[in-house]
């Protein structure tokens, strides 16, 4: 067979085998040497919720995908040119996204009687049952292959068998001409305390590596050239670990001490993680009994003068939803972080979604307005995070972040900021004040902000609490004041459209139609509206990172258009949240709840519907 | 510089606004009371001191103290107060929480704090009933009690605020009554000076939806004999006279009085509220009136480690040994690279 190495600009992998089968550090691995190398990077891992779900059964498939290139890269890619599947249950729950010219590989020695049937097939021909004939199939007989490879390693079977996900890396790695020693150098740190297992799995990889290159199985290789980024220092970063490390940057900005208090769940449990490493750099973090102790312990570091932190995802939010009243009442700094996942209730917990808008917007009882920002890329969450503590600690107030499980799990490559280029953080901390007793609600004229006066500040001795209080402190129940405070505290938050950025539209300011977004669907939008735009259309995105208050230039950029769809992972959540602040507009929607990011062609379609 | 402070400099311009004849008056006085002595032996300023609340009739103290202070949410004050502490653990931290407020819907954060150990104080004023919503019964009503909510009586068994201490693992657990305004005082000090969770449970009386209901061991007359006042290293007497003692029968405590049937003062338990093992601890905070007295008094005060501590620790451990000391540094840490 005639061996080709073809140059392409992009290209999707699939990693896909059982929820034991390791194949999200597969493809973490694999995105990571690729980035090393050069190329634009977009990770999508899309696993079940059970850890260990039956083996073999299509329940337990757990996918990790890559998508590579030379040119701009937003998004992990639709539908993949390359699958790999462990397993048949894997093969049948992903056979779906492979595209029609893909390669398939698949470990042959699981594809036997018990293999085939356990996946559900109906026959015992998978192949033509999931009707990829025409496809390029690759059976490896990896599983014997990887027995093979390290019979002498002093490793025990069972470690054996689980190194075969790193034989399969090497068979990847020599198909799209990766270097290795990114993956090498990784696997000698993981296991500097077993060298032995260290030296077995990076002969498992390079068995995979000269498999692939000796058996001629494998007909065409494929070169992704460095992508022509921007000069600088990169390194690859997701969402969660990209919003501790904007938390951290806005405590070191501010030079106020950060606290997160959490409580573990899917999908934001990694920011807690990635803070509670963090002591070298001052951070308190306190694992609590539940979703309510971790937004009132944040509530109580914030009281004494912390950067308070809780983070969590949709049910924890829900559990929150009573002490973030108190957090507005008492008009205290914290930040809380929402990773979306799929609801109600329990839902699809490690999929991911933009359901929580509502909730966020508006799930409190009395009038509770609090500002909200969406991150819109992994590494975006950074700056969003930075921000939300930013604003939270000028204007005395609680700000939400949403993020989402899709931009939590997913990481890109990202240029390395340095911090000189991020703004001042001042928080409005007194030592004390002119009027005797200390008046806690005593606002500045132009934010709306109170004076944050530290337990331990002689003379500025002070109650808050949920009770509604007059400015002076005092406790009040009169209708006038009630009235009155509200209003304070609203504005409060509305006047924050003064400090944040204005909305920005990619592609024409003025045209046919303007593909509206929020959140995580930014690089899906994108990528579509770029496509329409080089096939002549007059498409342009707006995409919102400032939820609440919306930017002051919202109608002014929509008035600009002939017509506005607004595309997000719900049933119109912020398309509907538009009609009540900006009722002048028609708008037009894209609506997906399948607990899955949207396909670039979905959002190219709905366009095009309406053009 | 050292600062004198009288119980005045702790009241606050607030008007007291529980019923008159309300329990809550009393333990205000004596917590006010103990706020100079606290001060002065641990020279501790004023500012230093936040006080935390729930919900609930007693969660209102905050406002009537002149202190930092912060009114909660039901339920919530222990999580509150924990935060407080460990953000700043040179703050001297004090809890107000009710029956319903700490052991109903509070339990998870009461018994998390205590395990935690985290170096609070905790009043616990129990009457045994709801009060701010009129009069339905709590997790320490007793048995068959009849309330609006009960109108056939309870059937569900109180918890015993102690044992739950016990069972977190409290290193502290002091007990009082409202009208003992000297012992409340005392162990105010006592529990400022304990370092981890120190909870006093103060039996308090409502007038209005629960006269009465510890009376018979709080009416002046016959408390003496209805309750023993615990004192670390001292023999457990009691009584008017002073005649009635404690000793342990076999794996029970049972009471005596001194002089019949041999019985003299070495025969009596010594009260060792250091001892770690929670065993005679436990049997204190158990007895009650009419079989034996009920135990008022510092029962448990162990030594260990607090949370604020040990984060503290592992904080200026973490500095000490640091590859990373700024947001640039963590930036460049790990896999990077550079594309020119």
């Amino acid at each position: 067979m005639q061996h080709k190495v073809i140059d392409t600009k992009e290209v999707v992998i699939r990693f896909t085998g059982d929820s034991g089968d390791g194949m999200q550090l597969t493809g973490s691995l694999f995105a990571d040497a690729s980035a090393l190398y050069g190329n634009e990077v977009s990770t999508f891992p899309d696993f079940p919720a059970e850890i260990r779900a039956p083996q073999g059964t299509v329940s337990g498939v757990s996918g990790f995908q890559v998508n590579i290139g030379s040119g701009e890269i937003r998004t992990p890619g639709d539908f993949c040119d390359v699958l790999v599947a462990m397993n048949p249950a894997a093969l049948k729950a992903n056979a779906k996204w492979a595209k029609p010219t893909a390669s398939i590989i698949l470990d042959s020695d699981t594809f036997d009687e018990k293999g085939i049937k356990k996946a559900g097939f109906k026959t015992d021909d998978p192949i033509t049952e999931l009707k990829l004939e025409d496809k390029h199939i690759i059976f490896a007989p990896i599983t014997t292959l990887t027995k093979e490879s390290l019979k002498d390693s002093g490793l025990d079977p069972k470690s054996i068998i689980r190194s075969k996900n790193i034989f399969t890396l090497g068979i990847c790695y020599y198909m799209f001409n990766r270097p290795m020693d990114s993956t090498e150098e990784y696997l000698d740190k993981k296991f500097r305390k077993k060298p032995e297992v260290a030296a077995a799995n990076k002969k498992a990889l390079r068995d995979g590596f000269n498999y692939a290159g000796n058996v001629h199985a494998i007909p065409n290789t494929y070169k992704i050239q460095p992508a022509k980024l921007e000069k600088g220092i990169y390194r690859n970063i997701n969402g969660n670990q990209a919003t501790a490390w904007g938390l951290l940057a806005a405590s070191e900005k501010s030079g106020i001490p950060l606290f997160c208090g959490s409580y573990p769940i899917t999908p934001a449990t990694s920011i807690l993680e990635e803070l509670a490493l963090r002591k070298d750099l001052n951070v308190k973090t306190l694992q609590c009994e539940d979703e309510i102790a971790g937004i009132c312990t944040s509530i109580g570091a914030a009281y004494a003068g912390n950067l308070a932190v809780t983070t969590t995802s949709g049910p924890g939010l829900s559990l929150k939803s009573e002490a973030l009243g108190l957090a507005v009442m008492t008009e205290l700094p914290i930040v809380v972080v929402n990773v979306q996942r799929g609801g109600p209730s329990t839902g699809i917990p490690t999929k991911t979604e933009q359901t929580d808008l509502n909730q966020a917007l508006y799930g409190r009882n009395g009038e509770c307005p609090i500002a909200i920002i969406a991150a819109h890329s992994p590494s975006h969450c950074f700056e969003a995070a930075f921000y939300s503590a930013k604003y939270a600690l000028e204007h005395m107030m609680p700000v939400l972040l949403l993020t989402e499980g899709f931009l939590g799990n997913g990481s890109e490559p990202w240029k390395i900021p340095s911090m000189k280029d991020f703004p001042e953080i001042k928080a409005p901390v007194i030592t004390e004040s002119e009027e005797k007793p200390f008046w806690p609600f005593k606002r500045d004229s132009e934010k709306l902000a109170r004076r944050w006066a530290l337990p331990g500040t002689p003379g500025l001795e002070h109650r808050v609490g949920g009770l509604e209080k007059n400015n002076d402190g005092t406790v009040s129940s009169d209708p006038l004041v009630h009235e009155r405070m509200v209003g304070e505290r609203a504005e409060k938050v509305a006047r924050l459209a003064n400090y944040i950025p204005d909305l920005e539209v990619i592609g024409d300011s003025k045209g046919e139609v303007l593909v509206v977004g929020w959140g995580g669907t930014y690089g899906h939008l994108y990528t579509a509206v770029k496509e329409l735009h080089s096939e002549g259309k007059s498409v342009s995105l707006a995409h919102f990172d400032y939820i609440f208050p919306l930017p002051k230039n919202t109608a002014d950029v929509f008035s600009q258009f002939k017509k506005i769809i607004v595309c997000e992972l719900n049933s119109g959540q912020f398309a509907n949240y538009l009609r009540t602040q900006h009722q002048q507009f028609q708008y037009h929607q894209k609506n997906k709840v399948q607990g899955q990011p949207f396909i670039v062609k979905e959002i190219v379609d709905a366009v095009n519907a309406i053009l | 510089m050292e600062i004198k402070y009288t119980p005045q400099d702790f009241k606050s311009n607030q008007e007291v606004k529980w019923c008159p004849g309300c329990g809550d008056h009393a333990i205000l006085a004596s917590v006010q009371r103990a706020m100079p002595e606290i001060c002065e032996s641990l020279n501790y300023t004023k500012e230093r001191f936040v006080f935390v609340s729930g919900i609930g009739c007693s969660s209102r103290f905050p406002y009537y103290m002149d202190s930092y202070g912060f009114h909660g949410i039901h339920g919530r004050a222990s999580a509150i107060a924990t935060g407080v502490k460990v953000a700043n653990p040179t703050l001297t931290v004090w809890q107000v929480t009710g029956d319903g407020d700490a052991l109903a819907i509070g339990g998870n954060h009461f018994i998390h704090a205590i395990r935690k150990n985290i170096d609070i104080n905790i009043l616990l004023f129990n009457n045994q009933i709801y009060g701010l919503t009129k009069g339905q019964y709590s997790p320490t009503s007793k048995l068959g009690m009849i309330t609006k909510t009960s109108p056939y009586g309870t059937v569900e068994h109180p918890f015993n605020p102690g044992a739950l201490v016990l069972g977190s693992r409290g290193t502290f657990f002091a007990r009082s009554i409202d009208v003992e305004l000297k012992l409340t005082q005392d162990i105010m000090v006592q529990s400022a000076k304990h370092d981890g969770t120190a909870v006093t449970e103060i039996l308090v009386n409502c007038v209005i939806f629960n006269d009465k209901t510890h009376a018979q061991v709080s009416d002046k007359e016959s408390r003496a004999d209805r309750t023993i006042v615990l004192k670390h290293g001292e023999p457990m007497i009691y009584g008017k006279d002073k005649d009635r003692g404690l000793v342990l029968d076999g794996n029970k405590i049972r009471s005596v009085i001194i002089g019949e049937k041999g019985i003299t003062e070495k025969d009596l338990l010594v009260h060792d509220a250091e001892e770690e093992n929670p065993g005679i601890h436990s049997m204190l905070i158990d007895m009650m009136y009419p079989e034996l007295p009920v135990a008022l008094g510092v029962i448990r005060a162990v030594k260990d480690k607090t949370y604020d501590d040990n984060v503290r620790d592992q904080v200026i451990d973490a500095r000490e040994h640091a590859q990373i000391h700024n947001m640039d540094e963590l930036l460049h840490s790990g896999a990077i690279w550079e594309v020119k």
